[in-house]
């Protein structure tokens, strides 16, 4: 056999392994998936979503926990949503040259990569302790909504950049102040793709555990937070007891839980996409 | 009324939201060091570094971070084993041999793995992948890092296949054509031409992944176990760094005691390792991009 033969043997090969490689991971999705529903789908009713904690697998809800996640869904977006979008636009369009934004910039990647647990020490630290509130709703929420600060920034930045200059331009003509074209102009134009952003980075915060146990959230909530002063406990920290559990009864538990987690995640996340594709449509420059 | 005045203020206001950033991480490394200095005024740092025990919590204290460190390095390891030639393989797949309408389906979907909250890889490596394993290999323990790596890799494939993807088509195509006009293959095209001229942005989507590796939590939490041991054995039972976080802080260790301190210890320890990780990525991300044209 010639070279040219076993090079094109090769290269076919190497297209089939490539087709095997991309759904591997796909198919292990599947089967996962599938395997918990299989565990989880059954145990799914109105009373496991209403029910509160107890000893027994077959009377515990996930009520408190849910609460707990909407709770810190709540208040995560509203620290989070303005300080991001607001740094987004300063990195972007105001401070754009000179070392303070060089700094700025690196110090953000930096912050991106540091493990969430780590977020967790701060959290613990700063919010528990320094500042007194223990291990509530109110820590919990802002040590997520730093942890997913750098996501929307970067996001923001993004979107703004997608801007066309000329919009600016025509703003700014017109004898807009610098403000007034980034309010009428930029950020209605930017909106979709920061929403996006947004919507994508509490998908990650929803789906966090171990900064919220390190600053001392709860397995065990009797009643649901009713201010972010109370004891809370979330969804992935539910799961996580319950998996770590002998009993049969609570890994069914944490299969169905982890139902209702991947159907909030999986939403946000569909959210997200349809958001972009619908403000790609919208916006022609 | 807008004036001058206003719009000062709204951009100290912008500045001040940026900055916030900066505390962040000036809270961070302040948080960590003083706890630590705190921790190292009882415990050596020689000890620390060299003992081959982590006891904090038994009567017979020890307090050498080796077993943890091995722990974390060996789930690493695993997983970037699992996810670098997958990750890289599905890369060039995609950017070399398809089309983009495939690509535009795949890629979201390849995408979703990451999104998937690591408590529930948690699950699946505890119920579905160890089990299976048990079956291949008699005598695997119940926790180890074998299933905790592999579950780990197919959650950074993703990082790996996207960012190399992108590094991959930022190489322009007349590099290619020039290769395919000699006579080349698509596959000779992709590892001699295209998967070099796009290598910093290759390493630096793997060094990620490693970092994203090394501070993930809850999978190795509750599929490869809390017993701390110096050991590369993949069938055992190991611990973390980050699982002795979340260890101690489950269980109710008393505030300023040297055990709530042995916590920001192992925090510093892993906070140190993922920021010189993601320096080097940034240091080749700008050092080295490439630019043609």
């Amino acid at each position: 056999m010639n070279k040219v033969l076993i090079n094109r043997r090769k290269d076919l090969i190497f297209s089939v392994a490539g087709l095997i490689a991309t759904f591997v991971g796909l198919v292990m999705l599947v089967i996962f998936i599938g395997d918990i529903l299989i565990d989880g789908l059954g145990r799914i009713s109105w009373d496991f979503i209403t029910g509160l904690p107890s000893r027994n697998p077959d009377k515990a809800g996930i009520f408190t926990a849910m609460a707990g996640s909407v709770w810190v869904l709540f208040l995560t977006t509203l620290i989070s949503f303005p300080i991001g979008v607001a740094a987004g636009i300063y990195l972007e369009e105001y401070g754009k040259k000179g070392r303070i934004s060089k700094i700025l910039e690196i110090n953000i990647s930096n912050l991106a990569g540091v493990p969430s647990i780590i977020y967790g020490l701060l959290g613990l630290e700063i919010f528990a302790r320094l500042f007194n509130l223990g291990p509530s709703l109110l820590t919990g929420s802002m040590t997520l909504a730093l942890l997913i600060l750098p996501i929307i920034i970067v996001a923001t930045r993004e979107s703004i950049k997608a801007v066309p200059s000329s919009i600016k331009d025509a703003s700014y003509a017109l004898g807009a102040s610098k403000w007034q074209t980034m309010w009428h102009q930029v950020l209605p134009a930017s909106m979709g793709g920061i929403l996006t952003g947004v919507i994508l980075a509490l998908s990650r915060a929803v789906g966090e555990a171990a900064p919220l146990i390190v600053v001392g959230a709860l397995a065990y909530v009797p009643f649901a937070p009713k201010s972010p002063m109370d004891d809370f406990s979330v969804l992935p920290i539910q799961i996580f007891n319950w998996i770590s559990r002998p009993q049969q009864g609570f890994i069914i538990n944490a299969a169905a839980a982890i139902i209702v987690l991947l159907v909030l995640t999986f939403l946000m996340n569909g959210i997200a996409i349809y958001l972009r594709n619908h403000w790609q449509k919208k916006i022609k420059w | 009324m807008h004036t001058k005045k206003n719009e000062n203020i709204i951009e100290f206001l912008l500045f001040m939201s940026a900055f916030i950033t900066v505390l962040t991480t000036i809270g961070i490394i302040l948080v960590l060091s003083i706890e630590a200095f705190k921790f190292f005024k009882e415990v050596s740092i020689f000890e620390f570094l060299t003992s081959k025990e982590w006891t904090p919590l038994f009567t017979k204290k020890n307090f050498g971070i080796l077993p943890l460190l091995s722990g974390t390095i060996l789930t690493s390891l695993i997983a970037i084993l699992v996810a670098l030639p997958l990750g890289l393989t599905i890369a060039v797949y995609l950017s070399e041999y398809t089309s983009k309408k495939f690509r535009d389906y795949i890629k979201p979907s390849l995408e979703v793995l990451a999104a998937v909250p690591t408590v529930v890889y948690g699950f699946f490596a505890l119920t579905v992948v160890t089990p299976f394993l048990q079956k291949l290999i008699p005598g695997m323990s119940g926790f180890n890092s074998l299933s905790a790596g592999i579950v780990m890799g197919i959650m950074i494939i993703p990082i790996i296949s996207s960012m190399s993807e992108d590094a991959l088509r930022a190489v322009p195509y007349s590099l290619r054509e020039a290769s395919y006009g000699l006579g080349s293959t698509r596959l000779q095209t992709a590892f001699r031409v295209t998967v070099p001229a796009a290598s910093s942005g290759i390493v630096v989507s793997v060094i990620l992944g490693i970092s994203r590796a090394v501070g993930e939590t809850m999978i190795v939490a509750i599929a490869a176990g809390q017993q701390p041991r110096f050991t590369f054995n993949p069938l055992v039972p190991v611990e973390t760094l980050t699982a002795y976080i979340v260890q101690v802080s489950l269980g109710d260790v008393p505030h300023n005691s040297l055990e709530y301190r042995t916590i920001f210890a192992a925090g510093i320890t892993l906070f140190v390792f993922t920021f010189i990780l993601n320096n080097i990525s940034y240091y080749i991300k700008t050092k080295y991009r490439e630019k043609y044209e």
